[in-house]
This record gives structure tokens, C-alpha cells and sequence, in this order.
């Protein structure tokens, strides 16, 4: 179930160069939102730029009806979103996607997230969290300009790693490094992955040859975001090459079990 | 007022449609609206057998509107019977399916099943640019299109609505091919092929290299089409090709359509289509029009 709603922007900041935190009040979608979603917006009310651009929940304020989605200015839609000021209205259809973070049958989960793609685990890790679970998080990033959320998700962990490519903040390295060395002593029940294509292919990797549970979310180019025009398709990873299935990441994803799909 | 619309022998409460692949088959938009609000749904374009469509990417964005490959996925005619029609009758709308295949036999197999279900008509499919086989390569000559019509025609019933490929030479010949194979009507258009290159990956961004450009960016190629096909043939036309409000659908209607389709302006609106209702009854409060029918065709050349 979603709705498309205007939802007023109630907050807006730049957390680093060129990468906005958005706070919209938008009740009717916090209820509905589970760790995972998405939401698809409208950037401008002409057919310039065509297509919503689907984001990541990164935040639900449940008390507040407040929903916070954090975005990097890439190209000409998103710079149009960053535009928008705080009172104005924003055309938002949510929550999407069936796939979500699963994390009922877990005790202990790791959570390991890149770049831009960390924002929809931030959620993830806080409701974990509240229900008691441990809550390990390895964000990688490519140096020191690109940290972010430190301080956020330090509060909504156990244990949190930071690491840059090039060693300019925090551990130098790959997150999933550091992930595979803890996990020699550390026994996690399920991995979640969020971010650069080669790392969650490096999750997917580890997990299903040491026969881990890891649910990882994808990204594809959508048309609708609602799963009519079965535009955004993942091949499922038990077809053949020769007949190849698909799932489509607005609807069966944006989260799936990284056994079941091959990108 | 009145937006009552007969097309094609199948009676419509206004002119307003969905396009096929825009709108699968309605369950997602009915979680916005009521799909009785409009004059018909045409499904996702259906198979004999399922298809499970082209290799991704299959869609990307330009300028006003996007390039699609999907490559006709679908659960086939059987899946399509027992679970999304029964759902799609709950509403009181009209149902037309848009059927595809790849050979003459396969089309006629398709409709002679469809020919049984309760369905309210059939739009062919013989213009899909984004498959090998069948569909446009049927749909870009006038013996092509007649032959698979004819051929339909022996096993159909039901109202058959042809929708043409605008990607050939001289659209006016290929709608009289579809008349003279004895269709009910003719809709155009579908998308126009098209191609996107990432510049530094130098690789055209759909897997499938081309795709089919749809969205306002083509309005005045699909206007152009249905008036000069208005010109050359007596069946009705429905009108698609970027409308996204009342006054896009009013243009195709003067230029000659009967009915219109929303196709990708469902995407970036899900009220698209129930906004363009709105439009056209706006647009007849002000100019005083009483029947929708009359302004059919009344476009008046320079």
C-alpha cells in the first residue's frame, strides 16, 4: 500500500558537499514504512525532468509523522530537489517496494553500507536496535570528504566501523575487509548490504560461499517505481543464462536475499 | 455534458484509456482510484506463453519523456485469465487486452482464447519495436498488417482495435492495410525507436542498444499521425503519444481520435489519466460543447 502525498519540507541541510538531508512531514507514508522502503518523488511539476526519481528512507520519525531521505546532487533532477526550501511542497509517492529488511528471525546482524548507499540502513540499524538486537555497522567511504552519519550511527549500533579507501579517516581499506576479519571471531545471523555495486557483489560473494543469510538492497533504473512498467529488472539467480527470470527492484526488491538474484 | 464515447462497438463512459505496458493489469493504480472512473483499461501486452522480456537496463530518460526496452514481459494468456481478469472485472470499466505474438499462427491461437474470455475487446499488438520477431515486423507494411488482421479477424469476435507502429514511411497506407483486414479500429501511436549513449562508457545505456521513445516529447509526431490517418481511413482511432492532461487529449481528439490513451504519463502521475477527465470536462464547460462526440475530427486545416 501508497499514497502520493505533498509533503512540506521542514528541514533541509547540506550534511557534506553536495549531499542534502530532507525532513518532510508526511504521516500518512511514516505509517505505512518498514526499513528498506523507498519513496519515489516528483522534482518539478512539467514533464522536465520526466520520470520521479526513487530515494531511500534513511529516517522514520514515527511520533512526528517526519520522514528524512538524504540525496546526492548528480544530474539535472536531483539538483532541482536540492533547490526546494524549507515550507515548500514536495510530490512524494510511498512507501514502495515489497522487499524490505527482514530481521525477525535474527539475534545479531551486521550492516555494512557505502557511499550514498549507506542512507536506507540507518533505519535499519535503529529499529534493530530498539528490539534488542546487536547491531554491528561497517560504512566505507572513499576519503575524508565523503564521511558521513558518523555520529548517527554510532547511536543506533553496538559497534561501528569507518573506513576510507585511501586511509585519510578512520581504517584504511574496504569495509568488507573489515567485516570478513570480525566475522572470524564473530558470528552474525544475517548480513545487510546497501551500496556500490563490486561491494555488495564482494557480500554477495562471502555470504553465499560461507553460507550466511544476507539480504541486500539494489538499485536499477526505474520508469514508474510501482512495478507497471517492469523497467528495473534483476535476473534471479536460479534461471539459466539461456532463459533468464527476473524480479523487478521496485516491487519483488529494492531488498532481496542475495542468493536470489545474480547482477 | 455528456463524455459517453462509442468505440468501435464497445460502449465507454468517457474517451480516456490507459496505455498498454502502462498500466499492467490496474492493480497498482487501484490502489490510487477507482478504475470504474475510466472509459476502458488496455492491459500490459499478453502472450499465448509467458514472457520474461529483455535484458536490463530497459528503461532510461530524455528530454520530456523515456526510452523503454522491456521486450514484452508477461505471465501469458493463461495466468492472465484466471488472475488478473477476475480481478480487472470488479470495476466497472471496460477491459481490452493487447495481445502480441511473434507469428501469424501464434496471434490466432492467442485470439481465438481470448475470443473466450469476458473481456470487452482486442487491441493487436503490431508494433512492438523492442522483440525480433512478430509485432513490428507485421506492422510496417500494408500487406503485413492486413494479412495478420484478416487472419485475427476469422477468430474474433470481439471488437479488434490494430495499434500501429509510427516508425514506418507512410502511416495513412498501413491504417488502410488494418481497415481492409476488417478491424473495428485503429490505434497509433505506439513509440518511436529510439537510442541513448553514455558518453564515457561510449555504450548506448539500454542493454538492448534501441528502445521505444514515448512520453510528450513525441505529441506532435502522434497528432501529425492520427490526423492524416483520420484523412485516409472510416474506422475510429485512438489517440496516444504523450498526453498528460485534458487539453493534449482535446488536440488528438480534434486531430480525429475517438478515444485517447494515457501511456507513460501514468508514471510520473498516478491521477494522470483521472486528471485528464477533469481536463476535458473543463474544456467543454468553457467552449460549450454538450456532446464529447462532437468535437471528434473538428480540427479546421490552415
Amino acid at each position: 500500500m501508497s499514497k502520493q502525498i505533498l509533503a512540506k519540507l521542514t528541514k533541509k541541510e547540506e550534511i557534506i558537499k553536495g549531499v542534502y538531508k530532507f525532513s518532510v512531514q508526511a504521516e500518512e507514508i511514516v505509517k505505512l514504512s518498514k526499513p528498506g522502503n523507498f519513496i519515489e518523488i516528483r522534482v518539478s511539476n512539467q514533464t522536465e525532468p520526466f520520470l520521479r526519481r526513487p530515494i531511500s528512507i534513511y529516517n522514520l520519525d514515527k511520533e512526528n509523522g517526519i520522514l528524512e531521505f538524504i540525496f546526492q546532487v548528480k544530474g539535472n533532477g536531483t539538483n532541482l530537489l536540492a533547490q526546494k526550501e524549507v515550507g515548500d511542497q514536495i510530490d512524494i509517492i510511498g512507501p514502495l517496494g515489497f522487499g524490505t529488511f527482514k530481521t525477525e528471525n535474527y539475534n545479531k546482524i551486521a550492516i555494512i553500507g557505502g557511499g550514498i548507499g549507506i542512507f536506507p540502513l540507518y533505519e535499519l540499524a535503529k529499529q534493530a536496535k530498539q528490539q534488542g538486537k546487536k547491531v554491528d555497522c561497517y560504512l566505507g567511504f572513499r576519503n575524508k570528504d565523503f564521511v558521513m552519519l558518523e555520529k548517527e550511527f554510532d547511536s543506533v549500533t553496538d559497534n561501528l566501523t569507518i573506513t576510507t579507501d585511501d586511509g585519510t579517516y578512520a581504517k584504511k581499506g574496504f569495509a568488507i575487509d573489515y567485516l570478513k576479519e570480525d566475522m572470524k571471531k564473530e558470528k552474525y545471523d544475517c548480513i545487510y548490504a546497501c551500496g556500490p555495486i563490486p561491494m555488495l557483489r564482494a557480500v554477495q560473494q562471502y555470504a553465499n560461499e560461507n553460507n550466511i543469510n544476507a539480504q541486500i538492497s539494489l538499485e536499477e533504473k526505474m520508469g514508474c517505481g510501482l512495478g507497471v512498467c517492469l523497467g528495473c529488472a534483476v535476473k534471479t539467480a536460479q534461471s539459466p543464462k539461456d532463459a533468464p527470470e527476473y524480479f523487478h527492484v521496485c516491487k519483488g526488491g529494492p531488498v532481496f536475499n542475495a542468493r536470489d538474484v545474480e547482477f | 455534458m455528456n463524455t459517453k464515447i462509442n468505440f468501435a462497438g464497445i460502449e465507454m463512459k468517457n474517451p480516456v484509456t490507459v496505455a498498454s505496458g502502462t498500466f499492467g493489469y490496474g492493480r497498482e493504480y487501484s490502489e490510487f482510484f477507482d478504475l470504474g472512473l475510466l472509459g476502458a483499461v488496455i492491459t500490459k501486452g499478453t502472450s499465448l506463453k509467458p514472457k520474461s522480456g529483455n535484458k536490463p537496463s530497459r528503461v532510461c530518460e530524455t528530454a520530456s519523456g523515456m526510452l523503454n526496452s522491456i521486450g514484452l514481459q508477461n505471465p501469458g494468456v493463461e495466468y492472465f485469465a484466471n488472475n488478473d481478469l477476475p480481478f480487472l472485472r470488479k470495476f466497472d470499466t471496460k477491459i481490452i487486452v493487447n495481445a502480441c505474438g511473434s507469428s501469424i499462427d501464434e496471434y490466432v491461437e492467442l485470439c481465438r482464447i481470448l475470443n473466450t474470455l469476458d473481456i470487452d475487446g482486442v487491441e493487436l499488438n503490431l508494433s512492438c519495436p523492442n522483440v525480433k520477431e512478430g509485432c513490428m515486423a507485421f506492422g510496417n507494411t500494408y500487406e503485413g498488417v492486413k494479412k495478420v488482421t484478416s487472419e485475427v479477424r476469422k477468430v474474433l469476435d470481439k471488437p479488434l482495435i490494430v495499434k500501429l507502429t509510427p516508425n514506418v514511411t507512410d502511416i495513412a497506407s498501413i491504417a488502410k492495410g488494418v481497415e481492409d483486414g476488417g478491424a473495428d479500429a485503429v490505434s497509433l501511436i505506439n513509440t518511436l525507436l529510439g537510442m541513448k549513449i553514455d558518453i564515457y562508457k561510449k555504450r548506448p545505456v539500454l542493454a538492448n542498444n534501441t528502445g521505444g521513445l514515448s512520453g510528450p516529447a513525441i505529441k506532435p509526431v502522434a497528432v501529425r499521425m492520427v490526423y492524416q490517418v483520420s484523412k485516409a481511413v472510416n474506422i475510429p482511432i485512438m489517440g496516444l503519444g504523450g498526453i498528460v492532461s485534458g487539453e493534449d487529449a482535446i488536440e488528438f481528439m480534434l486531430a480525429g481520435a475517438t478515444t485517447i490513451s494515457i501511456g507513460a504519463g501514468n508514471f510520473i502521475d498516478p491521477y494522470t489519466s483521472i486528471k485528464t477527465i477533469e481536463g476535458i470536462e473543463e474544456y467543454m464547460k468553457k467552449c460549450n460543447i454538450e456532446n464529447i462526440s462532437d468535437i471528434i475530427g473538428k480540427v479546421e486545416m490552415n
